[in-house]
């Protein structure tokens, strides 16, 4: 009996031990908790929720349940918003693509020392101010800004193009703000990629080009992916530069929801467009996860 | 009188529905050098982590001195560990690094100074001071480790495959070191490896290990001469098991008959020799380097030649054994008139042939 | 054969190189530019230099970014460290959700990050101002620290921490000898990265602020959309010359990292 107790005892104590052991460190993490519940789920969840309530008259909402902001969504005037913004997305994708891929492969097959360097060129324009950048866009094409003056003393046009203010103008904007991702998504996964498969591929007789497209290709299809995701998930958002370079021309979602957050006042319906694009946004993230079955977006940080 | 210094008694230990350690029982004595030796997932290192705490036994004790310290942190214990890959804090220089421990102690900064450099004395690294661990050697990092451990006087220091990292050369300079160490400081050393060579050289004691038990517990040469089974036998300086039909015992003296092959003998203890009976199945275990090869018949095996190579300065010589499998015969020097095919009489001194109990992984091969 | 197509791939990369430089080097030139106009060149002036050291609603607007990207990165700094190495030993089940909940921030469009702070604040009646920029600055840069540190803790020996525990230190000792000073590069390249991320932030900003705080990116903002004074050029180059300096910063603080 004494001794059964005694060995009762025993195990509390090493019980006890182990708790001990895992310690008081989950009280590291209750900031992050905390933080992350309040700030960040409760108002996405919020944003749903005020994404079924009903605007109110004049200001603000009521809450009365109802399906009309979504059902709004489908007028053709707010479809073929969300057909533009797909449009220019996929655009802005496939360009990026094309215009990015050989760079981050290049960069990925330089020495060493220079690999880092060619890193550094490409991280510091993503640095800088976004607006910044924007701004030398306009001065760029300003009508008889650096382009117009540069064609016409080449003699390609007589008369200055007006190019800002344009789809051509927030196309490029928008391809030269999200090539970084692109290239550094391309660059990660080209970087890890074992060469021998290449030069395996070569050995059993494929020509160069064989063995980019049934090897590397293949090899590189993460990070081509998550560059394809990186890019086209803020491009239907990015209305600053739709605003900047398109002068109102070019509607995205993205102007479409700040428009109606900031002039129509018409909250529920901003939400409910909100909604929509997270939804399309986390079956692109969910897609990515399946076909590349990584489970990280590659070249993030 | 010696006294016991760390008791293990009936440590068991699970890792995801493995038994890695299967109720373990060890009294070590104050001031011994003891190895544990055994393959890799033998149990070894997690028996050395229970020592030292990093690890809690599912059942058993662990006495530190008399007193219980199962349920201690680590960091309670007087205990020091010198880890497999030495573990330097590689953001401090070699003297923060030996210091350390002390200074966790609030040892004063003039004694932690003296003692630091006493330390580098001992482990020939003075002037070393302010190098930082990347700037060393594999085996300079290896006297640091063991400096930053035994700079806090520990009963006990556990040490985990110090050497594995080490080259050939390097190795055995530095078993003379640590055995140099070890009797200076007269610390109790419990050492881990897998090379049976090191257990040799420097234990006072080795712990063969297997499968989460004890195969054999002895001094270097009981284990190596006395080999109490086939597996002990075969893990320390690799034997060939023979396994015949005992046809007499007289004064110890055993006579096996080997199949078609010819006879055996072996020396066996009393307690062997009042066992065994005539008509029975025995083993013997019987070391490469014990055999004597001759072409003439004779009282011996009659085996033939398969195959000669060189190998770390011995020649070893393969023998078609028939249902015995290879036998390997190994001598000093570089070659031999025997060549493959050749039909040879093997035979050794009685007392080199050693009866061993067959484990049961030999006997579902067999 | 094998030249041709690396003359190829380095004129290619310097091309686009030379793209990606060039908006930046026209701002850069034309706030030494004599003149309003960008249309005719007229001379070199440091006048726009000048003149921004007397714009006072400008420079108020560069403090309060400046606040505010410090304010932010700072709480992330301290919330995604103590929140990755707290991840690392604790065993909840509900760690993978927040976890991934934690890093929507930057996964979702930002204008929809800004659209759920807007209308959250709003709902909770906190008035817009520097607080809620704050917090939705920090939601935005705990990511970057915390997946930073997350993977710089993956890299770390787990032997080190037993190590010092063995020579006797406690779990707070081991947190502030070893694990802290090792992955300190993570942290401060992580909060550095934040740092820049919420001096740009120009969507979440507007959702977020209030009447009376301007901070730079909204005031650059609404001037390009009316009319811009060639101070901007003068501001833009200093910050510049600022993310060179941090981002050389990091760097150094990269190279420190201890290899193990």
């Amino acid at each position: 009996m004494k001794r059964r107790s005694r060995t009762m005892d025993r195990a509390k104590a090493s019980c006890w031990t182990k708790r001990a052991r895992e310690g008081r460190w989950w009280m590291t993490v209750i900031p992050l908790y905390g933080f992350t519940i309040l700030f960040v789920a409760l108002p996405i969840l919020y944003l749903i929720v005020l994404s079924f309530l009903t605007r109110a008259q004049t200001w603000g909402v009521v809450n009365q349940l109802t399906l009309e902001n979504y059902a709004r969504i489908v007028k053709p005037v707010y479809l073929n918003t969300f057909k533009e913004s797909f449009q220019l997305a996929i655009l802005t994708t496939i360009t990026t693509l094309a215009v990015g891929y050989p760079f981050g492969y290049f960069m990925a097959r330089l020495p060493k020392k220079r690999k880092t360097m060619m890193m550094l060129l490409v991280v510091i324009p993503f640095w800088t101010s976004a607006l910044m950048r924007m701004y030398g866009w306009i001065i760029i094409f300003r009508s008889n800004g650096i382009l117009d003056k540069l064609l016409m003393w080449l003699g390609v046009t007589e008369k200055p193009l007006k190019l800002l203010y344009s789809y051509p103008a927030v196309l490029v904007g928008m391809i030269y703000s999200l090539l970084p991702f692109m290239i550094l998504s391309v660059y990660s996964s080209t970087d890890k990629m074992d060469w021998s498969l290449v030069e395996a591929a070569r050995d059993l007789g494929a020509t160069r080009l064989e063995a980019f497209l049934t090897v590397t290709v293949k090899m590189t299809l993460p990070g081509i992916l998550s560059g394809i995701v990186l890019v086209f998930i803020p491009s239907m958002g990015l209305f600053f530069i739709a605003d900047i370079l398109g002068g109102g021309k070019v509607m995205l979602v993205g102007n479409l929801i700040q428009n109606q957050l900031q002039s129509g006042r018409d909250w529920p319906f901003a939400a409910a467009l909100s909604v929509m694009l997270m939804i399309f946004t986390s079956i692109m993230i969910w897609l990515y996860r399946r076909l590349s079955g990584v489970k990280d977006l590659e070249g993030l940080l | 009188m010696s006294e016991i210094i760390l008791e293990l008694d009936g440590i068991k230990k699970r890792f995801d529905e493995t038994d890695v350690l299967k109720g373990i029982r060890l009294s070590i004595e104050k001031g011994e050098f003891i190895t544990f030796l055994g393959a890799s997932g033998c149990g070894k290192t997690t028996t050395l982590r229970i020592i030292a705490g990093l690890e809690q036994p599912d059942a058993g004790r662990v006495r530190l001195n008399g007193q219980d310290v199962t349920d201690l942190e680590p960091n309670k214990r007087n205990v020091n560990t010198v880890f497999q890959n030495y573990a330097l804090f590689p953001h401090m220089d070699v003297y923060s690094n030996v210091a350390y421990g002390l200074k966790i102690k609030k040892v004063d900064k003039r004694e932690i100074a003296r003692r630091v450099e006493e330390m580098l004395e001992l482990v020939q690294l003075s002037g070393y001071e302010k190098r930082m661990p990347s700037e060393l050697s594999g085996g300079q990092r290896q006297r640091v480790a063991i400096a930053r451990a035994v700079i806090n006087n520990p009963q006990v220091l556990l040490l985990d495959e110090p050497l594995g990292a080490l080259d050939l050369q390097l190795r055995r300079q530095m078993q003379v070191e640590l055995k140099r160490i070890q009797k200076s400081l007269g610390i109790t050393f419990i050492y881990i490896t897998h090379d049976q060579e090191e257990a040799l050289n420097m234990s006072d004691r080795i712990v063969v290990m297997r499968e989460g038990k004890f195969e054999q517990i002895g001094t270097p040469n009981q284990v190596y001469y006395h080999p109490r089974t086939s597996y002990v036998a075969r893990f320390v300086g690799t034997a060939n098991i023979i396994t015949g039909c005992l046809k007499e015992m007289k004064d110890n003296l055993a006579r096996i008959t080997v199949g078609d092959k010819g006879e055996a003998f072996a020396l066996a203890t009393h307690r062997q020799a009042s066992l065994l009976k005539p008509g029975q199945e025995v083993h013997i275990a019987v070391r490469g380097e014990s055999m004597t090869l001759l072409r003439e018949p004779g009282r011996g095996l009659r085996l033939s030649v398969t195959e000669k190579s060189f190998a770390g300065g011995m020649l070893r010589i393969s023998l078609d054994g028939g249902e015995l499998g290879e036998l390997v015969s190994s001598r000093q020097g570089i070659d031999s008139p025997f060549g493959p095919g050749d039909l040879v009489t093997v035979f050794w001194e009685p007392e080199h042939g050693v009866f061993v109990d067959l484990e049961e992984e030999d006997e579902k091969t067999q | 054969m094998k030249k041709k197509r690396l003359r190829f791939a380095s004129i290619y990369q310097a091309a686009l190189l030379l793209l990606m430089y060039l908006p930046i080097v026209v701002v850069v030139v034309y706030s030494f530019h004599a003149s309003k106009s960008t249309i005719r060149w007229q001379g070199w002036s440091l006048d726009w230099y000048r003149k921004l050291a007397g714009n006072r609603g400008l420079l108020e607007a560069l403090k309060n970014s400046l606040i505010l990207a410090g304010l932010s990165s700072g709480a992330a700094g301290v919330i995604g460290t103590l929140g990755a190495v707290g991840m690392a030993r604790v065993s909840w089940r509900s760690k993978g959700a927040v976890e991934y909940i934690s890093t929507l921030p930057i996964m979702i469009p930002e204008i929809i990050l800004g659209m759920v702070f807007m209308a959250f604040f709003a709902a909770v009646g906190l008035p817009f101002g520097m607080v809620t920029l704050v917090l939705g600055h920090t939601s935005f840069c705990i990511p970057y620290v915390f997946m930073m540190v997350k993977s710089s803790l993956v890299g770390l020996d787990k032997s080190l921490g037993e190590a010092a525990k063995d020579l006797g230190a406690s779990e707070i000792r081991v947190f502030f000898d070893i694990t802290l000073p090792l992955i300190m590069p993570a942290v401060l390249s992580g909060m550095l990265l934040a740092f820049a991320m919420s001096l740009d932030d120009v969507v979440i900003s507007i959702f977020v602020t209030g009447a009376r705080t301007n901070t730079l990116p909204i005031r650059i903002y609404t001037q390009l959309k009316s009319g811009v004074t060639p101070e901007i050029n003068a501001l833009c180059t200093i910050m510049l010359a600022v993310t060179f300096v941090m981002v050389g910063l990091s760097r150094m603080l990269g190279k420190k990292a201890p290899i193990n």
